[in-house]
């Protein structure tokens, strides 16, 4: 509804010290300009959920940076009359301008729920009704208009609902120091006294605290004041359904027979795992001759830059540093906009919270949710996309075990690594059906799974210990999204990554080019002149070119070595030693830090084949490789090592900037990775002393 | 416990009940109750996730799923079918 009223022109902020989004539209109509804030949706004015408390705190005009609403446009479905009305009628209590737009009208009608809308509006103390229909745009015009208006509206009248909670009110209010909303005292009523309510009862001066509770408890006489007031409330919402509506909703359209059948057990089980598999192989599969491309395209600008200005610090820095950051960037973005294309159309669809429910019991048992099961999905591709999509869980516990389990399930950058040590060390041997290579990249994939699992339950065992929160998921009917604001949110998201993740990603990236370049020694420069002179002596065409290139892939590996990266690897060796590492996977595995994929690259010109070099060639560099008394450096218990190193390790920059910006703190981000990097470390330990020994 | 021990979790598909008392002592409860589901609340049970848990239920034309653990604090009256 929000994107349907302001279009594009859209601010997407952060609400102070919080991460949730504040979505800030301009609603132009004719002269007058309207600022639209979009509030994260609530069942009631008394909070439960970070989100809830936002909307709550803006609607009483207490949240920093931002004023009293000049009114509050609040949108009914039509379908769901039971509980929109809830919200509407304490919106009420507010005495502000109130517009109510009521959605679905159109499938109301045709399923014969037939709303008197004056006699609504009436009932609702004369707030001013509006029914649109969001996919048509029929009705937005007025509505458009009425909101632009709203200023001038008068608040509508109050409905006595409770007079005896009125009657309290009023006593209360009558000491006020300061001027109090009825809305206002409701919800310290109703709430009590707790921290977000401090400010009302500040307004009320010192004698309303001492009588607060003895009030309560003559009102309440003891039982759950919330659901006092839900008793009384829903009663009131029935009375009215029951005025202004013709029937209850009796849907028997295609929506009904689909949701009705996919509701079974089975058939809605199949169900979920064939949208799984579609989405799974579409981010997997669609997004990779995109990412190729972008991949081609960046090396493409990179060696371009090079043959115009030369060889030399600054074009190494604009095609090693700034292009090959910036693709880093843009690399992911196929992935996550094809995810969030269909998460965004699952969850305009209604299938969302379906999926949520189907596996709430299976995700429950290892300790996360029901809606973890996208995110988890998503994150064998990547765990960007996968971390974002978080964002559907509404509980913050169970939303942060999500979020540390989902970079250990094997994303699609993993996938070189593997498969370039196991195509070289892991011998092709049938067993049974399966070809060992296969089995070993199989057990990869199952230990990242395992790991995940293990890590969330134990997180909700120890840090993130805390009640299971009530599972009570509204499941919609299934319902055509609207192209229009799948767009819009698409847009957000890809912003939002580019912003936000992208900046950490590219300075990283930077920050890598620097430590693999500096210091340049000018004797290997010298060296490289005079072995090339030499050449030119006594070769000539293609020979002299291969020569030239292996000069060149020489000179890069001992560039390398004296680098402050090629010395961190040399100061780490002993770290790595116990795993079997020497200096060259050290400093391989430290620069891929930052992203994983970069270890090919590096180990490529540490072992001056290249960093372009195919896998063939490297992989037999791999398997010559010694230490100085002559054992080879590659044995298959170190590989192994290797290989769980990677399978737990958290290198990723993308991924911790993504944490850092979901969780509003680097405390995790900073505990995933160490946490995640003892893992690798002491799995590749275990592995190559035990297999060496 | 209600004479007969209905309750939302006894519910089978295609069943209907209406709520005739609402264990509020649980906090857990109150969501639900905000959610709706009070006393005078019409549910029919729509289905369920494999193994049975969680349920489903149409409270007015609403879907919404609940845990079986959440749903035996509902107390109900059962509704003839058909109605």
């Amino acid at each position: 509804m929000f994107n349907r009223l302001t279009g594009l022109k859209q601010r997407i902020g952060n609400y102070p010290g919080v991460t949730v989004e504040r979505h800030i539209g301009i609603l132009k109509f004719d002269k007058t300009t309207t600022e639209l804030v979009d509030l994260p949706g609530t069942h009631s004015l008394s909070a439960h959920s970070l989100e809830e408390h936002i909307t709550v705190d803006v609607i009483f005009g207490r949240m920093e940076g931002t004023q009293q609403p000049d009114g509050i446009l609040a949108v009914l479905d039509a379908t769901n009359l039971y509980q929109g009305l809830f919200l509407v009628q304490q919106l009420l209590d507010l005495e502000l301008p109130v517009i109510v737009a009521m959605t679905m009208s159109d499938a109301a009608d045709k399923s014969g729920i037939g709303i008197d809308v004056e006699r609504l509006s009436q009932l609702l103390g004369g707030t001013p009704i509006y029914p649109v229909v969001a996919t048509t745009g029929a009705g937005l015009e007025k509505l458009r208009g009425a909101i632009s208006d709203i200023r001038s509206q008068t608040p509508p009248a109050r409905i006595a609902l409770w007079p005896e909670l009125s009657a309290v009110a009023d006593v209360l209010a009558s000491t006020a120091t300061e001027p109090v909303r009825f809305a206002e005292i409701e919800r310290l009523l109703i709430d009590g006294a707790t921290e977000t309510n401090q400010p009302i009862l500040d307004k009320l001066g010192h004698a309303a605290g001492g009588k607060l509770e003895t009030l309560r408890d003559e009102l309440f006489g003891g039982d759950p004041p919330i659901a006092v007031d839900a008793r009384i409330r829903y009663k009131w919402v029935r009375e009215t359904q029951r005025e202004v509506q013709r029937s209850t909703p009796r849907l028997h359209s295609w929506r009904t027979r689909v949701t009705s059948f996919l509701n079974r057990p089975i058939p809605g089980t199949i169900g979920l795992f064939v949208v799984m598999a579609i989405v799974f192989q579409a981010v997997f599969a669609w997004a990779t001759p995109v990412m190729d491309l972008i991949d081609a395209a960046t090396s493409a600008l990179g060696t371009a830059v090079v043959n115009t200005f030369g060889a030399g610090a600054l074009s190494s820095l604009i095609a090693d540093g700034v292009i090959a950051g910036v693709g880093s960037v843009i690399i992911f973005l196929p992935q996550i906009l094809i995810l969030f294309l269909f998460i965004i159309l699952l969850e305009d669809s209604g299938y969302l919270a379906r999926a949520a429910y189907l596996m709430d019991r299976v995700m429950r048992s290892v300790g996360l949710s029901g809606q973890s099961i996208i995110p988890m999905i998503s994150s064998f591709a990547c765990a960007v996309p996968g971390i974002m999509a978080t964002r559907v869980i509404p509980n913050r516990r169970d939303r942060i075990a999500t979020i540390l389990a989902a970079p250990f399930m094997t994303c699609s950058a993993r996938l070189p690594v593997y498969a370039l040590l196991i195509a070289a060390f892991v011998p092709a041997t049938q067993i049974g059906f399966m070809n060992l290579q296969g089995l070993v990249l199989f057990g990869l994939y199952l230990f990242g799974i395992v790991a995940g699992i293990l890590t969330a339950l134990l997180m909700r065992q120890t840090a993130l210990r805390g009640p299971k929160p009530p599972f009570a998921l509204m499941l919609p009917e299934f319902r055509r999204p609207n192209l229009q604001t799948v767009f819009i949110e698409l847009l957000g998201r890809a912003k939002v990554f580019l912003y936000r993740a992208g900046t950490v990603i590219f300075v990283v990236a930077v920050l890598v080019w620097v430590l693999a370049y500096y210091p340049r020694s000018d004797e290997i420069a010298v060296h490289v002149e005079q072995q090339r002179a030499a050449a030119t002596y006594s070769l000539s065409g293609s020979e002299l070119a291969d020569r030239y290139r292996r000069i060149d892939n020489l000179a890069a590996a001992a560039q390398m070595e004296q680098s402050w990266l090629g010395r961190a690897g040399h100061f780490v060796e002993p770290v790595f030693a116990p795993l079997g590492w020497d200096w060259r996977v050290s400093s391989a595995v430290i620069a891929g830090f930052p992203a994983r994929e970069v270890v090919i690259a590096v180990l490529g010109t540490v072992y001056a084949v290249g960093d372009e070099a195919d896998i063939g060639t490297l992989s037999s560099r791999l398997k010559a490789s010694t230490w100085p008394n002559g054992d080879k450096v590659f044995t298959l218990p170190m590989v192994i090592g290797l290989l769980i190193f990677y399978a737990c390790c958290l290198q990723c920059a993308a991924t911790l900037a993504v944490i850092r910006r979901e969780t509003n703190t680097w405390r995790w981000p900073v505990f995933a990775w160490a946490y995640m990097t003892a893992i690798g470390y002491i799995g590749a330990l275990l592995a190559f002393q035990i297999g060496s020994a | 416990m209600s004479i007969n021990g209905k309750t939302l979790a006894t519910l089978k598909r295609g069943q209907k009940g209406i709520i005739n008392f609402v264990d509020a002592t649980d906090p857990q409860v109150l969501r639900l109750m905000v959610l709706g589901l009070v006393e005078g609340a019409e549910l029919e049970n729509a289905g369920a996730a494999i193994g049975g848990d969680p349920m489903e239920f149409r409270l007015f034309g609403c879907g919404i799923s609940l845990r079986q653990e959440h749903a035996r604090h509902f107390k109900i009256s059962p509704v003839a079918a058909g109605d």
